[in-house]
């Protein structure tokens, strides 16, 4: 395993309290190995963010993931100031700024929303990845490699646990692939993102393809 | 030489429990098997140390049961009495009447007339208090559904021995002469002294007794204040004897009025000793009246009968369980802890043997099935934990933590003066509870003047401590004002109950010095928040603005404590001390002078994509 790529997640739920769903997806990867959860409200409750605690966090792994709840098109406000502060000049781009160039990039975001609200003809008008272009652009600037976002739509109506279940389990393997490099991104689609098509992706090769 | 026989006494009995009670702890078998094995070792047909008199000492140790019902009122609020009726008089009721007619049936069956059938019935429905109460206690299972079921049970049958003991003379097979036992009054005279004395608990526990317990405290001298505890018990005791009451329900009326007064935890921390001690005592008691002779003599009937009592009541005890809806784990620890005879069974055949109810011949033999059948509830309820538990055990269902627990007091606040109380008003307006402890009277006067739950009690005492839940609770919070104090509470928490997070209020930097060395991670110092809120604004005063100057306090409280961790270990050494001290000031204007959002023309620049296309093509 020496190989392997770190991830760092950095997570961002100011009311985390209230949601199942990123309660189970942080539990089901709190053990990996190579993972760093990084809980941005529990370790900034005033938003004091620890600028060079960060930026050495960032050196020491390979994959970058935010995963948080899309609040307004966006990330709740720490993870803003998190860029606002941490991405520095000189640090991440700009002159010099090359620490992050060559780490991936992975958005984890649960939505309200479900699937066919973020489209043309939906209420939200614009694609998820439309929506996360800042996001994207933020990480080319930087250097870094985007990936396909990891989403799940209409968390509201996941109440029970058997419905939450493939998502957290999905989520689980998407990190240990990418920790294991095993992911075949050729699987998807331009402009498709990770919803329940993981098996595309993941695993030993997609028996579909065969039928 | 009756002073020598007493002290000897005292000494068999003594090292009695202090030799078994140990190992039989760390054999995992439990105090009340300790305690009945040494009963049985030093008594009449083991070494022979005590022998008759044991029947006197008995009667005296039975005074612990009688301690045991106050304790335990103690922790029931009149309100949480209130949420049990339905359990005390379904479970109690239907245990009683169920398990006494279905020993009678067994009775007439192996030929006993109908009234003493009846009556070994109702006597052996009984179970023993101090067996099941303390066994589950000990377990830490009396917070429990099977806990709590046991307990309305064992209330129930206290409260039962009333009309047992009226009952039981109708049933006599021959008129008995029942002179001295029992006051010879008219009913209704007897009633209106029982409402009167009840009453009188009643009124003297919520009016009197506050202003009493007051008084005794103000002088500051703890032996008062014990004797106070045990002059209440012993007189409500007296007192409840005189009208023919059970004493033990009687202080139990008065523990559960007493259960919302101040000195409530001061009390209990006074009065468990002696229950313990007593309880121990009765034990081995118990242990010791075995007659192992009757055993001997005839061995399969007294098995027999053992077996027999044990199997009825536990298979009562069952259906009642799940009837009731409990689970079957519960349901077989409920069932376990109450299979056995009571010890108010000596105290009904010894009435029964008196008022001409029941034959000796009958009652010596039933009193020794009662016996073994204490005996044997340890041992089953071994077996239950080893064996049959772990079949029900559910595996832990993925329960959401809600952060917290609202079972039990979670939080114990030692101290709840200025600083106590903001951190007890915060807790409380989240709706955590608290257990407070002060130990100024006037200051808890007035706390409860404004409508608050405050005991008296001075946290640096281990019982005090134990009566206010810290073996359950989740936190120590200690607000004292006096440092060393302070300093002696978290030394006794930190060794006697270590699963407790301690925070700690600190006087200056010398006393959060010393916490740190104590070991207390989680420290505040009284005046520095407010101090630093002030700083910030006085930096506003200045111009600065304000998310700039939170975030310099901010920058500036970080560091600071940092540097109070750190020099905590260096304290002692003062030329080592005052270089570091500049060295961390120096260093904290380098930081603020960094902070993170020192954007400059040049950060911009960087952005201007065109202009730096322009500039490098031009």
């Amino acid at each position: 395993m020496d190989n392997a790529n770190r991830i760092l997640v950095l997570f961002a739920h100011p009311a985390l309290h209230k949601s199942w769903v990123n309660r189970r997806l942080i539990r089901a990867i709190g053990d990996l190995e190579h993972v760093t959860l990084h809980d941005l409200y529990e370790a900034y409750p005033s938003f004091h963010i620890d600028v060079k605690r960060e930026q050495a966090l960032l050196l020491a792994h390979d994959v970058i993931v935010f995963q948080h709840p899309f609040y307004w098109y966006s990330s709740p406000a720490i993870l803003k100031e998190w860029q606002d502060l941490v991405l520095e000049h000189g640090f991440a781009y700009g002159a010099g700024g090359t620490a992050l160039a060559g780490k991936k990039f992975l958005s984890a975001i649960t939505t309200g929303g479900q699937q066919q609200a973020y489209s043309r003809s939906g209420a939200n008008r614009f694609a998820i990845r439309e929506l996360l272009a800042p996001f994207e652009q933020t990480a080319r600037l930087c250097g870094m490699d985007w990936l396909p976002p990891f989403v799940i739509h209409g968390t509201h109506l996941l109440r029970e646990a058997g419905q939450i279940d493939p998502y957290v389990r999905s989520y689980r393997l998407l990190l240990m692939g990418l920790r294991d490099d095993t992911v075949r991104w050729d699987g998807l689609s331009e402009g498709e993102y990770l919803y329940h098509n993981l098996e595309r992706v993941l695993g030993p090769s997609p028996v579909t393809d065969h039928a | 030489m009756h002073d020598e026989s007493l002290f000897l006494q005292a000494f068999i009995y003594l090292a009695a429990a202090v030799v078994a009670v140990p190992i039989s702890n760390r054999l995992g078998l439990g105090s009340v098997l300790g305690y009945l094995i040494a009963g049985v070792v030093i008594g009449p047909f083991g070494l022979r140390l005590v022998g008759q008199e044991g029947e006197d000492v008995m009667h005296f140790a039975e005074f612990g049961v009688v301690m045991l019902l106050f304790l335990v009122g103690l922790e029931l609020q009149p309100s949480r009495l209130w949420r049990l009726r339905l359990p005390i008089l379904g479970m109690g009721g239907l245990q009683v009447l169920a398990t006494a007619l279905l020993i009678a049936a067994l009775a007439m069956g192996l030929g006993l007339a109908w009234t003493m059938a009846l009556a070994v019935g109702l006597i052996l429905s009984m179970s023993s208090t101090a067996i099941g109460l303390q066994s589950l206690d000990e377990k830490g299972l009396a917070k429990t559904d099977a806990g709590q079921s046991a307990f309305s049970v064992l209330l129930f049958q206290d409260i039962a021995v009333i009309p047992i003991l009226a009952l039981l003379p109708l049933l006599a097979y021959e008129k008995a002469d029942l002179g001295g036992h029992g006051p010879a009054l008219n009913p209704w005279l007897q009633a209106v002294m029982v409402l009167g004395i009840v009453a009188g608990i009643i009124v003297g526990g919520r009016y009197l007794m506050r202003p009493v317990f007051r008084i005794v405290a103000a002088t500051r001298l703890r032996e008062v204040f014990t004797a106070m505890a045990l002059l209440l018990v012993i007189g409500i005791a007296l007192a409840m004897q005189q009208v023919g009451l059970s004493p033990a329900l009687g202080t139990f009326v008065a523990g559960v009025v007493l259960a919302d007064n101040e000195y409530r935890h001061e009390l209990e921390g006074d009065i468990a000793p002696f229950k313990g001690l007593l309880l121990g005592l009765f034990f081995l008691t118990v242990g010791a009246s075995i007659d192992f002779g009757l055993l001997i003599e005839r061995p399969w009937l007294i098995l027999g009968l053992v077996v027999a009592l044990v199997f009825t009541k536990l298979g009562v005890l069952v259906a009642l369980g799940r009837g009731f809806r409990l689970a079957w784990s519960q349901t077989l620890l409920f069932g376990f802890a109450l299979a056995q005879g009571g010890e108010f069974a000596f105290v009904l055949f010894s009435f029964a043997t008196k008022a001409k109810v029941l034959p000796e011949s009958l009652t010596a033999v039933l009193v020794a099935v009662v016996a073994f059948s204490m005996l044997l509830t340890p041992l089953l309820l071994i077996a239950n934990d080893r064996w049959l538990q772990p079949r029900f055990a559910s595996p832990d269902e993925e329960r959401e933590a809600d952060g917290i627990d609202t079972s039990d007091s979670p939080v114990i606040i030692a101290g709840f003066g200025r600083f106590g109380q903001v951190v007890g008003r915060l807790l409380l307006a989240h709706r955590c509870r608290i257990t407070v402890l002060d130990h100024s009277p006037a200051q808890i006067d007035l706390l409860r003047r404004f409508g608050w739950t405050v005991f008296y009690g001075d946290a640096g005492r281990l019982d005090l401590l134990q009566a206010a839940g810290a073996a359950q609770a989740r936190l120590l919070v200690v607000a004292i004002d006096d440092p060393d104090k302070a300093l002696e509470i978290v030394a006794l928490a930190q060794k006697h109950f270590p699963h407790l997070a301690i925070l700690a209020r600190a006087q200056d930097r010398r006393h959060a010095y010393a916490l740190i060395r104590h070991g207390v991670s989680l420290i505040r110092r009284e005046t520095f928040g407010s101090a630093l809120e002030m700083g910030i604004d006085a930096l506003r005063l200045l111009g600065v603005r304000a998310h700039r100057a939170h975030r310099i306090a901010q920058t500036f409280r970080q560091h600071d404590e940092a540097a109070l961790q750190e020099m905590a270990t260096i304290e002692g050494d003062d030329a080592l001390v005052i270089a570091r001290s500049r060295q961390l000031t120096h260093d904290l204007e380098q930081l603020l002078q960094a902070d993170g959002y020192s954007i400059s023309a040049d950060n911009d620049q960087a952005w201007d994509v065109v202009a730096r296309r322009g500039l490098s093509r031009g």
